[in-house]
């Protein structure tokens, strides 16, 4: 690529909106078939725009080439190794694809009578019966709409539990490990966090726990194997302190591709557990949404839980019911992401138990493989791991050392893998290790893809050993370079500039 | 070896091996306490192959009457619309199906800069000059809103039109529990006690005078829905005027106290033709986004729309995407603002949101490209057009008027002198759903033998007709029937398994 500055924009960076000219257009109106009726036949003035909306004036085979060109400048699971921790970026089969563009899942209407859609409510009962089983508690409601829902949901139903028994607890126990999906959460649910440490070894630091737990607190979040890619060792203990203390014990799913199989929430003992079906179902993560985070809970939270409810009838019928009288009511729209629900459905029928067990040990072996290759000489003086021998399904590395020696930030590093054709881990995550990089391989990548990784992260730090300032312009190849984010937030530019026509002047309102 | 992992036995060695375990079992041996580890396997079935799942969920789909197998006029929050070709393929493209939100921007400027667009998009739709990424859907996003409005004023109560869906007003019940808050419902205009004129009735309108009354210096917002729930197109502009300007004598808005946030949950597909929410004095308007160019899908997933006046700007909740330079002077786009979300703020954040719903806000962007500018006002129009043949056809059968008599763009609600589950299934029988029963969604007493009717393009004119002839004879059927004496039809016996 060609380093230099230049002073017009490439016709690739133009929008949409800068494309097209007057009158030209892709959508040709059916006939109306009917009188004709103006708006302002049935409308008074005052109730009607007064000019069309800016909107593009482009062909379909300028929509194609622009939105054909912009996702040319996307990285994309499909092209290459996209380790991004938390976040589980597995395969994404096509199958799915196929199945939930079927026109009885696709051309659906959600008010479709129950009678008329009974394939619909099967599929999410017994997606509903498969969660459960993973979870180990048996009740699921999918209608969250994503993991962060989930969580609202879980709080919200905890605080419901404890107000029916006249109890109104307002404290929330949270890891410092912790996502910051769940003290965001609590405070919308009108609650108050209050952070937990962390241990010499990476997991809940027992002594800060029962020093915090009173008859205050609502509940403890904990989202285990957490984000340091550990399975906290005193699960056991953590359940029994937040338990005697008449708190529940909700269950962030974000990391369930280490455990299925292996180990079960509800068993552990917590209450409530959210899963993201976008990271351990497969659900295509597609820029940036849709998700879906189903809750799974306990028998003294199920009560609470969302409506509608799917219930099965002993002659195999299904109905949507919204008789709950001490239900939290509804989070949503209709039934929940049901486009969602067809691809995890379908990924757990293509695996079964047996698949859904490998999914994990695979997953782990595979971090676990990363983990090793990242121990080696050249590597980890500059990226030690920041807790432990071993991990589960993702590996927390430190640059600090890196920084130290090198001069060389994490940010650095991950900049010059994009040179290198990979994706970076997350970075500067979890906040209590110092540039921090988390790695998340996932079960589906080869070992030769771990391996290329391993090698580049090692070629990287060589470089940076002899030339750090490649590094810290790093990255050389991809269609734009680092940008200016303070400028972006300083001076905020947040839609294009839309020359022609400004509107007619509003009325006064 | 599973479906979709890769590693071979001599692979599994190697990197065993390599870790210096000598069993996967191991690795979950010495991490995960003996105590909590699953005992036996889980109870499920046994995976299948690739054809064999296709055939699976073939058969379910099947199970369920979609849009293309009858003629349909459910609506009510959610619209058959045709969906172009372009958009499918668009959304199928790997590099915007599969990445994650855009962390690594170098390598993400195809989905910022759409969201970029999208946001240009939905700020021209609106007349509002910022714009989010998208939320999850429409009933939260008027949640959503409600929430900025709080961390804005922090009063404790919400005033509600009863125009607003059910759905909406539901799940803005739920969040309000998180938010201590209170809901103050504002009924509509009853038909008959109409006080417009002839040309532009009231009834079904949100009654202002109440609206007026009901707000004071402890509203944290004022929320209604454009057009409303029952399909009417509300006086947005004195509806937001009253709620910066309350009634003489009512403890002051103006002296001191700022009004309250007004919010507008908004229909996109009608903002070619109606009058937009910034232009009407609204402070953010949020709405479902499924009409352009979403699937059904059984309800979801669509994105919710989201805009604001500038003033409300840090409080937004979800992802922004703004312009910016690359270090050689290109133009780029990047996630900006980002402290006011969780990852960064944590318990001081705007919203819990992370993930939203990229790829049907890029649906959306590509459906508005391909309306175009001149598109959405004539697809408005023909809405318009075929939803009055509708309305004045089916006011024509006996035993059915319109439930409220202000003018409405897309939808419309009639009163139906009949048992409407009955009338239902009837049409069904036809081959024609007729619609959504209002007061199974409402539960109010007031929406029995209400039926809530929706014109798409995809509706023509013999779809018209026909709704009209299975209508008008079910209702006859069930006239007969009544006069010959009880229905002798028993309710399904069953009990929950």
């Amino acid at each position: 690529m060609t380093v230099g500055a230049p002073t017009i924009d490439p016709d690739e960076t133009r929008t949409i909106f800068q494309r097209g000219a007057p009158g030209r257009r892709a959508f040709v109106c059916p006939p109306s078939e009917v009188p004709a009726l103006a708006p302002a036949e049935v409308l008074p003035e005052r109730l009607l725009r007064q000019a069309p909306p800016r909107l593009p004036e482009v062909s379909e085979p300028e929509i194609v080439r622009h939105y054909v060109g912009l996702s040319k400048r996307n990285f994309d699971l499909d092209s290459g190794f996209y380790p991004l921790g938390s976040c589980t970026m597995k395969h994404n089969p096509r199958l799915h694809e196929r199945v939930a563009a079927l026109s009885g899942h696709a051309r659906l209407h959600p008010l479709q009578d129950p009678e008329r859609a009974q394939g619909a409510l099967e599929l999410m009962w017994r997606l509903e019966r498969a969660l459960s089983e993973l979870a180990g508690l048996a009740h699921v409601s999918l209608q969250p709409s994503a993991g962060s829902q989930g969580e609202l949901a879980g709080v919200l139903l905890t605080r419901a539990y404890h107000e029916d028994r006249g109890q109104q607890r307002r404290k929330v126990l949270i890891p410092d490990t912790a996502h910051g999906t769940n003290p965001a959460t609590v405070a919308m649910a009108g609650l108050v966090t209050v952070t937990v440490q962390t241990n010499a070894d990476g997991g809940v630091d027992l002594d800060d726990l029962r020093a915090k737990v009173d008859d205050d607190v609502a509940c403890l979040m904990l989202t285990n194997p957490n984000t340091l890619g550990l399975f906290d060792p005193n699960i056991v203990a953590i359940a029994s302190i937040v338990h005697e203390a008449g708190a529940i014990l909700y269950y962030d799913g974000a990391n369930l591709n280490a455990v299925m199989g292996i180990s079960r929430p509800g068993d552990m003992g917590f209450d409530i557990v959210h899963f993201n079906l976008h990271k351990t179902f497969t659900q295509p993560h597609g820029g940036g949404g849709p998700g879906s985070g189903p809750i799974a809970v306990s028998d003294r939270i199920e009560p609470y839980l969302m409506v509608p409810r799917i219930v099965r009838y002993d002659d195999g019928h299904f109905e949507l019911s919204e008789q709950a009288p001490r239900s939290i009511g509804r989070l949503r729209g209709f039934q929940g992401n049901f486009g969602c629900f067809v691809r995890a459905y379908a990924y757990i029928c293509s695996l079964g138990a047996a698949g859904l067990k490998d999914v994990s040990e695979v997953a782990v072996l595979n971090a676990n493989y990363l983990l090793a290759r990242l121990s080696e000489q050249g590597v980890a003086e500059y990226l030690p791991r920041a807790y432990g021998q071993l991990c589960m399904h993702e590996l927390v590395l430190s640059g600090a050392p890196m920084r130290r020696e090198l001069a060389v930030k994490t940010l650095d590093l991950a900049k010059r893998l994009l040179d290198h054709g990979f994706h970076p881990p997350t970075v500067y995550f979890p906040l209590l290790v110092e540039e921090a990089l988390m790695i998340e391989p996932t079960e589906t990548e080869t070992k030769e893809t771990l391996d290329a990784f391993a090698d580049a992260v090692a070629a990287i730090l060589a470089e940076a050993a002899s030339d750090p300032e490649i590094l810290r312009q790093a990255p050389h190849t991809t269609p734009v370079r680092r940008l200016d984010e303070a400028t972006a937030v300083r001076s905020p530019v947040l839609r294009e500039r839309l020359a022609d026509a400004p509107r007619e002047p509003a009325h006064a309102g | 070896m599973s479906r979709y992992t890769a590693a071979t036995d001599d692979d599994r060695q190697a990197m065993l091996d390599a870790i210096g375990v000598g069993s996967v079992e191991e690795l979950f041996a010495r991490q995960v306490p003996d105590q909590v580890r699953l005992r036996g396997e889980l109870a499920l079935p046994d995976g299948l192959s690739e054809q064999e799942v296709y055939g699976h969920l073939r058969e379910l789909a099947q199970r369920n009457v979609s849009t293309e197998q009858e003629i349909s006029f459910l609506g009510a929050g959610m619209y058959d619309h045709y969906v172009p070709a372009i958009v499918d393929m668009l959304c199928e493209r790997s590099e915007f199906l599969t990445p994650y939100t855009p962390y690594q921007p170098e390598v993400s400027q195809g989905s910022l800069q759409v969201m970029f667009e999208y946001q240009t998009a939905i700020c021209e739709l609106t007349a509002l000059p910022v714009a989010n990424a998208s939320v999850y859907e429409g009933p939260s996003a008027v949640a959503s809103a409600a929430y900025l409005a709080k961390l804005h004023n922090g009063r404790p109560r919400f005033v509600v039109s009863a125009g607003l869906h059910p759905h909406s007003l539901q799940t803005l019940r739920t969040y309000a529990r998180g938010f201590d808050a209170e809901i103050v419902e504002v009924p509509l205009i009853a038909d008959g006690a109409d006080a417009g004129s002839a040309e532009a009735p009231d009834g079904g309108r949100t009654d202002v005078e109440r609206w007026r009354e009901a707000i004071d210096e402890n509203t944290c917002a004022a929320i209604f829905a454009q057009p409303n729930f029952y399909g009417v197109v509300e006086d947005a502009a004195a509806l937001a005027e009253a709620a910066k300007q309350p009634a003489r004598g009512a403890p002051a808005n103006g002296a001191g106290a700022a009004p309250p946030v007004v919010i507008a949950q908004v229909d996109p597909i009608t903002l070619g033709i109606l009058r937009p929410p910034g232009d009407c004095g609204v402070d953010v308007a949020v709405g479902e986004g499924q009409a352009l160019g979403g699937r059904l899908d059984f309800g979801g997933p669509s994105f919710g729309l989201f805009a604001a006046r500038e003033e409300f700007l840090r409080r937004m909740p979800g992802r922004i995407a703004g312009e910016t330079r690359d270090v050689d002077g290109r133009r780029g786009f990047v996630l900006t603002l980002q402290t006011r979300e969780q990852h960064i703020r944590r318990e001081r954040a705007t919203s819990n949101i992370c993930t939203a719903q990229a790829l049907n806000a890029l649906a959306g962007t590509v459906y508005l490209s391909w309306l175009g500018r001149h598109g959405l006002v004539e697809l408005g129009e023909l809405l318009m057009a075929r939803t009055e043949y509708a309305r004045r056809a089916l006011e024509a059968i006996d035993g059915v008027r319109t439930l409220y008599s202000a003018p409405v763009v897309r939808e419309l609600a009639l009163q139906i002198d009949g048992d409407i589950p009955a009338l239902r299934r009837a049409c069904a029988d036809r081959g024609v759903n007729p619609g959504a029963d209002i007061q199974a969604l409402t539960g109010r007493a007031a929406d029995n033998g209400g039926l809530l009717v929706a014109i798409t393009e995809q509706r023509t004119r013999a779809d018209i007709d026909r709704l009209v002839a299975v209508i008008g004879s079910a209702i006859a059927q069930q006239r007969a029937s009544a006069a010959a004496g009880p229905d002798a039809g028993a309710p399904r016996e069953a009990v929950p398994a």
